[in-house]
């Protein structure tokens, strides 16, 4: 599908993109929504589990990065530079939330329900994976069936990289609660998998 | 010795799967660790735990870095709050 017609060849690399940046040309900003988009797009989806709150997040994210782009330090990527930018914007949209009800009435320790169920290997070796449509819509349909206030920690945690202590701040809550919410959302994910996974590979 | 102990010492298990999460971040302090690695070569219930819990992880991480194309609508919306199509 065309979108607007823009020559992405006019930045062949991200130092070329940043120039044109800095430069505040109109069609570097544009390289970089088409470039980076999806990435923020998705990420704000999986933290929010909303498609209008991401696509609010993804707006304020590029309007904030067009705006104020000479507090981009080349230390980081754009790329990770962006994520910052969108997770900030994204937690915020979460406080306003006023979820403290279902994040805060979760019981704090390992269940008997979280404890492994199904111990069969699985063939899948994700180092070679092929991330088809099947393969992806397992994972997500996982994900979407974790409670929030483990899908949070687990988005936060183990897919942002925050510490265990920013994520503490960042939701409100202790660092013990956040390491045993990782953990069940880790083990509640693989339990999820299960099934699926160990059939997987036995037909490939 | 049997290798494998679903039952007979699942409370023993059970401990060390705590402790599998705090193993796979790095964060298991050196004896328990050594504990560990040992029991994983014993216990085929807790080696395939730790196996497809280490999937798991990875599995998401692969997800995260390919993100689907972004819906249609979307970026045109985008591009236009920020002013860079005329509509
Ligand atoms: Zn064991």
């Amino acid at each position: 599908m065309p979108g607007p017609t823009i020559d992405l060849q006019v930045y062949p690399n991200e130092a070329a993109l940043l120039e044109g940046l800095r430069a505040g040309e109109p069609d570097a900003c544009t390289c970089m929504v088409k470039r980076f988009a999806p990435l923020i797009y998705t990420k704000a989806l999986r933290m929010l589990g909303d498609a209008d709150e991401a696509e609010n997040i993804l707006q304020q994210t590029f309007i904030k990065a067009c705006d104020k782009f000479t507090s981009f330090e080349e230390r980081s990527g754009l790329g990770t530079w962006l994520y910052r930018i969108a997770t900030n914007e994204a937690l915020m949209q979460l406080r306003r939330r006023e979820y403290t009800d279902t994040i805060e009435t979760l019981d704090e320790a390992i269940q008997p329900a979280d404890l492994p169920q199904n111990l069969q290997a699985w063939p899948i070796d994700p180092a070679g994976a092929v991330l088809n449509d099947e393969l992806r819509s397992q994972l997500e349909q996982a994900l979407a069936a974790l409670p929030e206030s483990l899908r949070i920690v687990f988005r936060l945690r183990e897919l942002d990289g925050l510490s265990t202590e920013e994520a503490a701040a960042a939701l409100g809550l202790g660092e013990s609660a956040v390491k045993v919410r990782l953990h069940r959302a880790r083990l509640r994910l693989r339990e999820l998998l299960a099934d699926y996974m160990a059939g997987e590979g036995t037909n490939v | 010795m049997s290798n494998t102990h679903t039952h007979d010492n699942f409370t023993r298990c059970q401990q060390l799967l705590g402790q599998l999460n705090e193993y796979a971040d790095g964060e298991l302090a050196i004896d328990l660790c050594h504990e560990l690695e040992l029991h994983l070569t014993d216990c085929t219930d807790c080696k395939i735990v730790f196996d497809t819990l280490t999937k798991t992880i990875k599995l998401y991480h692969l997800l995260d870095e390919n993100p689907e194309a972004i819906p249609a609508g979307v970026e045109e919306r985008l591009l236009r709050r920020l002013n860079l199509v005329s509509s």
